[in-house]
């Protein structure tokens, strides 16, 4: 049972994360939620990478231990985490360039695309 | 050492090549960096094309990196793959030719369309790297590699859409499909995650080999058919495409349009050669059709209303994403039924796989037209324009080529694709039939008007002094011109050389799960 117990923070925080992008209206708050969104993914994928007593893989430094540890979710973890740097980064210097064209970063009032 | 083998690494390096060299040739002045566009996506059309010459030649191709050799799959002793595996059939590289032609197109035009502006080099930079991100998406071979090239396409094309950015609706456009394809890519990396839980795998091939439906299986098929739906357009999330296909500079709509067409690529590449036979039930062809269907109407009624013209043609894009949708999902419906597949399947298949071709050239060419009339006139608005064919006799006659095509009128390829949708739907159901039919209609009557007010009727006195657009820009668009003519022009051959190889690569699961896990070793 304590053993999901990560995977249930990842639940959590991934309907905080798409609860947050639906129901806030504030553009930096939108962004937060993107970035909590992206983060249950990671914790998601380190979480997923555990064996319960295992050790690194590698020869010289695994000791006694015959269970390893993967290394490829941490892998795939570090890649999401520097494109979720840039994403965010890209996203913030959206939502500076929206407030100064239209002077507010409230998501009802940014509307000029409709039909 | 042949270098027909390295063909799948070098469609990608070769525009990632030029992404990077742009800034630096950007000091050289402004022939030298138009010229290194024009060149690397012409060179990366070349490579392209011989890729899908040696795929058909030879079978499937597949790369490896960062392995021992670059053919050997299954490293000493290995049962599995576990290297960054690209691995091309004719399905991809059919794919791959779409795009790198739009890709050309695209940068032809853009020579001259973005001339006025500044910043340049930012502007070429990026769109290299658009092309390598859509390119890897339809060469990999690994899902998580998958998601990196999605990444890359994404982040690009953020910034080409807000590329003006003293535009306020840029700038929203970009926010809005920055947000949409954020959540969906999280949305893939955790299927991702998901089947790599289950099965210690990244690779698309063997993870298919051993795929049995379960609720985690089931889990990651909907995170990806939803995310990958979004990113391709499809109805209940189309909200971003016309936004963000309006406000891009028309040389990236252009390519955007390619892009799209990759996730699609990626959806039927989960569909089929992932999940294939062991998906099992109908739930999730049944729910492809749908959003088809969905997207055919309501994307047709929608732009029947609009003035912009990019708006419109943008409409019009998820309406066009939906007969795809509707052809390969009549597919998949009856992908474990041999008699049906042979009676019915196929034809959808095949009529699916011809309409991306289609769909790609005509959609590309019109979004073209609209940005030359844009240059020309400084207007995007259809009640400010008229009488403009004696003006631009030239961007006139390729607006009609493609309108015709778009609207599936006879001689032209549009028709024999959306037949071949029509006469395979029906057999499912009469109804899929009757919408399809319906939404080329509206799509032909939208197109009339267009035609009608921006080309035909008395000429406004504030268009007295527009000019034909340069030459660039219409080679630009005669290369798709080209494209649809071929491809009316001879259909039997290019149904039987193009699609029909295209469509079978799709079907065989068991072939692309082979040239992985059978050979190497």
């Amino acid at each position: 049972m304590i053993g999901n117990a990560p995977f249930f923070a990842v639940g959590v925080l991934f309907l905080m994360g798409l609860l947050g992008i639906f129901m806030t209206k504030n553009l930096i708050k939108i962004a937060i939620a993107v970035t909590i969104l992206g983060s249950s993914v990671n914790i998601f994928l380190v979480a997923l990478g555990y064996r319960t007593g295992g050790t690194i893989p590698v020869h010289f430094l695994a000791g006694e231990g015959t269970t390893m540890v993967m290394p490829t979710p941490q892998a795939m973890t570090l890649t999401a985490i520097v494109i979720a740097l840039a994403t965010t980064a890209l996203l913030l210097s959206l939502i500076m360039l929206v407030w100064r064209h239209y002077g507010t970063i409230d998501v009802d009032e940014i509307r000029r695309l409709r039909g | 050492m042949n270098w027909n083998d390295h063909l799948p690494a070098l469609i990608l390096i070769i525009p990632l090549f030029g992404a990077f060299i742009a800034p630096i040739c950007s000091l050289g002045g402004k022939t030298a960096r138009n010229f290194l566009l024009v060149v690397i996506s012409f060179i990366t059309l070349i490579v392209a094309f011989m890729l899908w010459r040696h795929v058909l030649a030879n079978g499937i191709s597949y790369y490896v990196m960062g392995g021992d050799k670059f053919n050997l799959s299954l490293p000493s002793g290995m049962a599995l793959p576990v290297r960054i595996i690209l691995e091309v059939d004719a399905f991809s590289a059919f794919m791959a030719l779409c795009g790198a032609i739009v890709s050309f197109a695209g940068a032809l035009f853009s020579v001259n369309y973005m001339n006025r502006f500044s910043g340049m080099g930012r502007f070429v930079s990026l769109y290299c790297l658009l092309t390598t991100g859509m390119l890897g998406m339809m060469v990999t071979g690994d899902i998580f590699n998958f998601f990196i090239f999605i990444e890359i396409s994404s982040i690009a094309s953020f910034g080409l859409i807000a590329f003006w950015r003293d535009k306020p609706t840029a700038i929203e456009a970009s926010f809005k499909y920055a947000l949409i394809s954020q959540v969906g890519s999280m949305l893939i990396l955790i299927a991702a995650g998901t089947l790599y839980g289950k099965y210690n795998m990244l690779n698309m091939a063997a993870i298919g080999s051993v795929l049995k439906m379960g609720t985690m299986e089931k889990l990651a098929l909907v995170f990806l058919v939803g995310s990958l739906a979004m990113k391709c357009g499809s109805f209940p999330m189309h909200m971003w495409l016309p936004d963000a296909y309006a406000e891009a500079p028309t040389g990236v709509t252009c390519l955007l349009v390619a892009v799209s067409q990759a996730s699609l690529y990626g959806l039927m590449r989960v569909c089929y050669s992932i999940y294939g036979a062991a998906m099992g039930s109908s739930f999730i062809p049944w729910m492809i059709i749908v959003f088809g269907l969905a997207s055919m109407f309501f994307g047709v009624s929608m732009a029947v209303v609009q003035h912009d013209i990019k708006r419109l043609m943008g409409y019009h894009s998820v309406s066009q994403v939906g007969y795809m949708l509707l052809g390969l999902g009549v597919g998949l419906l009856v992908l474990d039924d041999a008699r049906a597949m042979a009676d019915y399947g196929f034809t959808a298949i095949k009529g699916g796989v011809f309409h991306i071709f289609n769909y790609t050239m005509y959609k590309a060419l019109l979004f073209l037209t609209a940005g030359a009339i844009y240059y020309a006139t400084g207007k995007r608005d259809l009640n400010e324009m008229g009488g403009l064919a004696r003006r631009m006799p030239y961007t006139t006659f390729m607006f009609v080529i493609a309108a015709a095509a778009i609207s599936g009128l006879p001689p032209f390829n549009g028709f024999v694709s959306k037949l071949l949708i029509y006469e395979s739907s029906f057999a499912v159901h009469p109804f899929l039939a009757v919408v399809a039919l319906v939404t080329s209609v509206l799509t032909l009557a939208s197109f009339v008007k267009v035609f009608q007010t921006a080309f035909l009727g008395p000429e406004k006195n504030s268009l007295a002094k527009i000019q034909e657009v340069p030459a660039a820009m219409l080679i630009g668009m005669a290369v798709l011109t080209a494209a649809i003519l071929g491809a009316s022009l001879f259909p039997s051959w290019t149904l039987s050389t193009l699609v029909e190889p295209a469509a079978r690569a799709l079907v065989d699961q068991s072939g692309y799960i082979g040239a992985i896990l059978g050979g190497g070793m």
